[in-house]
């Protein structure tokens, strides 16, 4: 008998050693270190999506993909954007300036909800968070409704406009044209009616006209700008709007079915809507740069268009505008 | 034949008489069982940087097909963990007998009708159809071991002896059959000492060990008449036989395939299940159709009913029924006094070197390339991020890659020669050679494919 009570002690101490261990080492893990699992939202999108931290103290982070690749991506910081590998943990470290919260974002295309794979770190600190309301946003600044219906169909051109050609018009374009704010505030439909009323354009041609639209709108952006607005393009907007800017990205087309009929997104009685194509004259030439930004910073409110405000820096989200004309203006040589 | 006591070295049979080698082992082979389960539920759903797929899937998968069944028969049977749980509460005890053997607790005969292995036909079936989940997802696995642990121990508080092993193991049925090709056996000595030996004690039990745990009669295990499908391995016998009268040894391979040796209908079905399962496993997993794959993959859709109907009527219609109307076309050729059922049952075991082939030759393509997977998941079992060996960085790097399509075509040549050579000796056994050629046909356009799925 003491013999099988000695074997059954063996027994208990193989059989339960190595899990036992496992847990006691599991749950006795006090490093402080903030375990993220990733998954595609279908499947719950970040676990957990609430983080908290302190001003001026590290966050160590530990990300885990259960599935496919995702990337961690911090909004409105300059943090580069980490893979995060299927059941290989990363670790990160972020320590916040400023208290607020911080959007945290996957930037892989995981699956047709990747837009609503987000989560929040909230920072506090010695200083409450400010209550001061940051200046509003141009579109609001300029009163626009980014749901009033702007496009016009039946504008449709001959050629793509090209400031190249607009540029060796030898026109001289009127400089309230050429400043910021008028360029931001108006659609190029209202720049070329306003450039068709200058007495020097009476001799151009209609096409010749959008040539100098194009060309204003080359004078308010340069190449790095647009360098990075393509890459923020790429990276989060073609999936839906397509890489060429036609509306037909991988996940736009799956939420759409053949007739152009959106599917039903299943969430709040909404649904998804094609994904606008930035090749279509009669949509992008009547929309100003505020407009976009009213749309790219809000969002499409349940039309499936996610809100990127909490994301992009106010720089951003202007080069983004800025790349978004070159889909209807040829770009201009540099 | 040749054959070699292994028992003649005494280190050996210390080692196998003993309890306390198998004891330690089967408790370890528990523990790692119960990681693999804990790791399956609690652990990262990442298939391949979680113990339970690749220990379960890859690593043991690997020992199982590659070296245990093809070298060591059965023996995995003697240290597997599911049954062990049930059979210390069986037994009472977790070494040896506590009790005197009339005073132990008898337990009901498994029902007749199902004391075969057409159940453990159907569980194999069963996790076929599941099984692009079960290899790919940890928790699924992990609730497929813990739900196949607790069947087993529910059993044996009703049932004697493994009725789990014998009849419903999902694994344990074509290990068994497989096992009859392996160069080991268990086997009576002198078979007179059996026959004067009125006690029985090896498949009754006595003060030095149960009776047979498999439900045997070791007694009748005779070199030559018998064969390994049954037999577990598990060396109780040893301890309990009075006259010393078992031996361990080593012999040719495939001793047990000889034409006197006939397979029952519900085997010669496994044989059919296990060769249409490794084609079927061949062009989901290797092939490129990814609409297969997809099916396969999608449980409960409707491609994936169409894929289980697939699976099921290839496995238990389309093929026997095929063998079946060659065995009948041979008789034809060359008729013999046996009943198409006989003729059935008998070609049916010559399938077996030719299934265990393509088991062996699938292997090698799944376990090279994914061996790799094994040292990160040692040193972080769950996907935590551990590093407890140093090995976590340890890199997918598939091994042999370019030698696996070679080796497998080796292994279905050898399968097919070695089935072949089987098919001849049953047709000269009954006196007709010529049944030979259409058996011979089948297994030749089997190992085509076979050949086509791995290497084309």
């Amino acid at each position: 008998m003491k013999k099988e009570i000695l074997a059954r002690l063996v027994v208990l101490v193989l059989v339960s050693g190595m899990g036992l261990s496992a847990l006691v080492f599991r749950i006795g893990d006090n490093s402080g270190i903030v375990e993220v699992h990733a998954a595609m939202p279908e499947k719950g999108g970040w676990l957990t999506d609430s983080i908290e931290a302190q001003v001026g103290e590290p966050l160590v982070l530990s990300l885990v993909s259960d599935d496919v690749v995702h990337s961690f991506a911090l909004g409105q910081s300059d943090f580069e954007p980490v893979d995060v590998l299927p059941g290989v943990p990363t670790e990160i470290t972020l320590t916040f300036d400023e208290p607020g919260p911080y959007t945290f974002y996957c930037t892989r295309w995981c699956g047709a909800d990747h837009w609503r794979m987000r989560g929040t770190i909230t920072v506090t600190g010695d200083e409450p968070f400010s209550k001061d309301l940051p200046d509003p946003p141009l579109y609001l600044q300029l009163g626009i409704d980014i749901d009033d219906p702007h496009e016009n169909h039946d504008l449709v051109l001959d050629e793509q406009p090209s400031a190249l050609r607009g540029s060796v018009l030898g026109l001289t374009t009127p400089s309230e044209f050429l400043t910021q704010a008028y360029y931001r505030s108006h659609s190029p439909h209202q720049v070329w009616d306003e450039l068709r009323k200058v007495p020097s354009t009476s001799e151009l041609s209609e096409s010749q006209i959008w040539d100098v639209v194009a060309w204003v709108w080359a004078q308010n952006t340069n190449s790095t700008k647009l360098a990075e607005g393509e890459a923020l393009y790429q990276r989060d907007c073609a999936a839906c709007h397509g890489v060429d800017g036609d509306g037909e990205g991988i996940f736009g087309a799956e939420e759409i079915s053949g007739d152009g009929t959106p599917h039903e997104a299943g969430f709040d009685g909404h649904t998804i809507e094609a994904p606008t194509s930035f090749q279509d004259a009669g949509q992008m030439l009547t929309a100003s740069p505020a407009l976009l930004q009213g749309k790219i910073i809000r969002g499409g409110m349940g039309t499936g268009m996610p809100s990127w405000g909490l994301i992009y820096t106010e720089e951003q989200t202007w080069n983004l505008v800025d790349y978004l004309w070159t889909f209807q203006f040829q770009k201009s040589q540099e | 034949m040749l054959k070699y006591n292994l028992l003649q070295h005494t280190w050996i049979k210390t080692l196998t008489t003993n309890r306390w080698p198998l004891l330690i082992a089967r408790a370890v082979a528990l523990g790692g069982f119960v990681f693999a389960i804990l790791a399956g539920i609690i652990g990262t759903p990442v298939g391949n940087h979680n113990f339970a797929i690749v220990a379960v899937w890859i690593a043991w998968w690997a020992a199982l097909m590659l070296v245990i069944v093809p070298f060591l028969g059965r023996s995995w049977c003697a240290v597997c963990p599911i049954p062990m749980p049930g059979e210390w509460l069986q037994n009472g005890a977790v070494l040896g007998p506590i009790q005197d053997k009339n005073k132990r607790k008898k337990f009901r005969r498994f029902p007749k009708i199902f004391r075969n292995i057409w159940l453990q036909n159907v569980a194999f079936t069963l996790l076929a159809l599941f099984s692009a989940v079960i290899l790919t997802r940890p928790s699924v696995t992990a609730w497929v071991l813990l739900g196949m642990i607790l069947i087993a121990a529910g059993l044996s508080l009703v049932y004697e002896r493994r009725a789990f092993c014998r009849h419903l193991c999902p694994v344990g049925g074509f290990i068994g059959l497989y096992s009859q090709l392996a160069p080991v056996e268990l086997r009576v000595i002198d078979t007179q000492v059996c026959k004067a030996h009125t006690e029985k004690s090896c498949y009754q039990g006595s003060e030095n060990g149960f009776g047979c745990p498999w439900n045997i009669y070791p007694g009748g295990m005779i070199s030559g008449k018998s064969v390994n499908t049954n037999c577990g391995l598990c060396m109780e016998c040893l301890r309990t036989c009075d006259y010393d009268n078992i031996a361990l040894n080593l012999r040719a391979f495939g001793a047990d395939i000889q034409p006197q040796n006939k397979i029952k209908l519900d085997e010669a079905y496994k044989a059919f299940i296990m060769l249409g399962s490794a084609l079927v496993y061949s062009a989901v997993m290797l092939g490129p159709w990814g609409s297969l794959k997809n099916a396969a993959y999608q449980v409960g859709t409707l491609p994936w009913f169409g894929y289980a109907v697939a699976l099921l009527a290839f496995t238990w219609v389309l093929l026997p029924v095929s063998f079946y109307l060659i065995t009948q076309i041979a008789n034809r050729l060359n008729p013999t006094s046996q009943s198409p059922r006989q003729n059935f049952e008998a070609y049916a075991s010559a399938l077996l070197p030719l299934g265990l082939a393509a088991w062996v030759a699938f292997s090698f393509s799944f376990v090279f390339a994914n061996i790799s997977y094994l040292w990160p998941v040692l040193s972080d079992p769950f996907g935590w991020g551990w590093n407890l060996f140093q090995t976590a960085g340890v890199a997918w790097t598939p091994i042999f890659s370019s030698q696996v399509p070679a080796l497998q075509v080796l292994v279905l040549i050898g399968g097919l020669i070695w089935s072949g050579n089987t098919t001849q000796k049953i047709a000269i056994d009954r006196n007709a050679s010529r049944q030979t050629w259409p058996v011979m046909a089948f297994i030749f356009a089997v190992t085509l494919l076979l050949i086509w799925l791995f290497v084309a």
